[in-house]
């Protein structure tokens, strides 16, 4: 399964990035192997509107199954919500923080635009 | 005649030249103000409004049955306005621009068209003056489309000024298009003639005849002047910095009522741009040239 997480760094010890349509990458973490990729997220944070919609379309071309993030805006829950994409908010300081919460079972899947937008 | 008022920014007396221009005309006039989400020449032209009605762009409605989840739509839409990841595209109407495109790509036909509302255009009438002003619904950013409505409403035979709004954006030229002759109003001070290039160089640009009206004359230096000499700029106006025109602005009357010695100075506005116009007219329709006559 693949977990994309919004950061501004590119490691595991990097800190998450609490939005979601202006965080500068993604680091899309793959279960299965225990690797990752990091995904430049430059046009979401360029652009002037619908940088949480484009963002989601850059981490559902990415194939990911879920997305760990801070907090997520409408617009960009309903096309994850379309692509398949589970949404979890997390306070998490560090990506590592955030996957072992998330391997834990201690994060909860944001089911509806309130859960995501905290 | 459709004569434009723009300058390169707020504040340089904008709506007072455009508002006191309408009144002096005398014979019926029509004024636009195309300041959209701030629309203020009603302040100083006040009158019932005879008319209000609603502007629509159409936003694509997809019909789920024909759509195959091509994503074609979505790979079009340069605002994210339509969005397709393998699935019935989702459209998000806050950020359609209304162009059509997703529906001329789309290769089901699955895109038909409905109306989203995105603002109003007033028709006031004052006096001599026919006054339409657009006003965007709080939360829309389309200001050109509204103003090209506006516009649309404009009938040919009155005369008409269209006032921008200030600056060189999209919507100032939206608004400008169209117009036979630009009067930008400028103040004489370093800052005034920074925006004044710039506005210079965007009537340029759209190939539209134009001079300057320099407004606060006595407050500053002469640079405004010196650039419009260099750069061979017909000067049309100059309103002098007089006390009384800042009061009769702060309480909403028209230099042209309060102070009926200017009437002359607006109106010879009026005549210097249809002369320079008519100049234009001669120069590029019958390959006429002052230089060899
Ligand atoms: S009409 Fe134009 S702006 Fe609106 S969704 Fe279609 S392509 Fe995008
Ligand atoms: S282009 Fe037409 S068929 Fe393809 S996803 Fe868009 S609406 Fe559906």
């Amino acid at each position: 399964m693949k977990i994309a997480f919004t950061t501004s760094g590119e490691t595991l010890n990097a800190p998450m990035d609490f939005r979601f349509g202006r965080a500068p990458k993604f680091l899309v973490y793959d279960t299965d192997k225990d690797t990752f990729e990091v995904i430049d997220n430059r046009q979401g944070v360029q652009t002037a509107q619908g940088a949480g919609i484009q963002a989601a379309e850059t981490v559902a071309r990415a194939g990911v199954d879920s997305l760990v993030t801070g907090h997520c805006g409408p617009k960009a829950f309903r096309v994850l919500s379309a692509a398949g994409i589970t949404i979890y908010c997390t306070g998490a300081p560090t990506i590592a923080a955030a996957l072992k919460d998330f391997r834990a079972g201690k994060l909860t899947p944001a089911d509806s635009v309130d859960d995501a937008w905290q | 005649m459709i004569l434009g008022i723009a300058s390169g920014k707020g504040g340089t007396g904008k709506t007072t030249v455009a508002a006191n221009l309408a009144r002096a005309y005398g014979s019926p006039a029509q004024l636009l103000d195309c300041d959209v989400e701030e629309p203020n020449d009603h302040l100083f032209l006040r009158g019932p409004v005879r008319e209000q009605e609603i502007i629509t762009i159409p936003v694509p409605q997809v019909d789920a049955s024909l759509c195959d989840a091509c994503g074609e739509c979505s790979r079009f839409c340069q605002y994210s306005a339509i969005v397709s990841l393998r699935t019935t595209p989702i459209v998000f109407p806050e950020l359609c621009h209304g162009c059509g495109g997703c529906a001329l790509v789309c290769p089901q036909g699955a895109i038909g068209e409905t109306e989203r509302r995105i603002g109003v255009v007033e028709t006031v009438e004052s006096e001599n003056v026919t006054l339409m002003q657009g006003r965007l619904d709080v939360g829309v950013a389309l200001a050109p489309p509204l103003i090209r409505a506006a516009k649309a409403r404009m009938r040919r035979e009155t005369p008409a000024i269209v006032d921008a709004p200030p600056g060189t954006s999209c919507p100032v030229i939206a608004a400008l298009r169209g117009t036979d002759f630009v009067a930008l109003v400028t103040e004489p001070t370093p800052f005034g003639l920074h925006d004044l290039t710039l506005a210079v160089d965007m009537v340029r640009e759209l190939r539209i005849p134009f001079g300057v009206v320099v407004n606060r004359v006595g407050i500053g230096d002469d640079r405004v002047h010196g650039y419009c000499a260099a750069e061979k700029i017909p000067v049309l106006l100059e309103i002098p910095d007089d006390r009384r025109i800042a009061e009769a602005y702060s309480v909403g009357s028209l230099i042209v009522d309060a102070l009926p010695e200017y009437r002359g100075l607006f109106m010879s506005l009026i005549e210097k741009t249809m002369k320079l116009k008519c100049a234009e007219i001669g120069v590029s329709a019958g390959g006429y040239d002052e230089n060899q006559a």
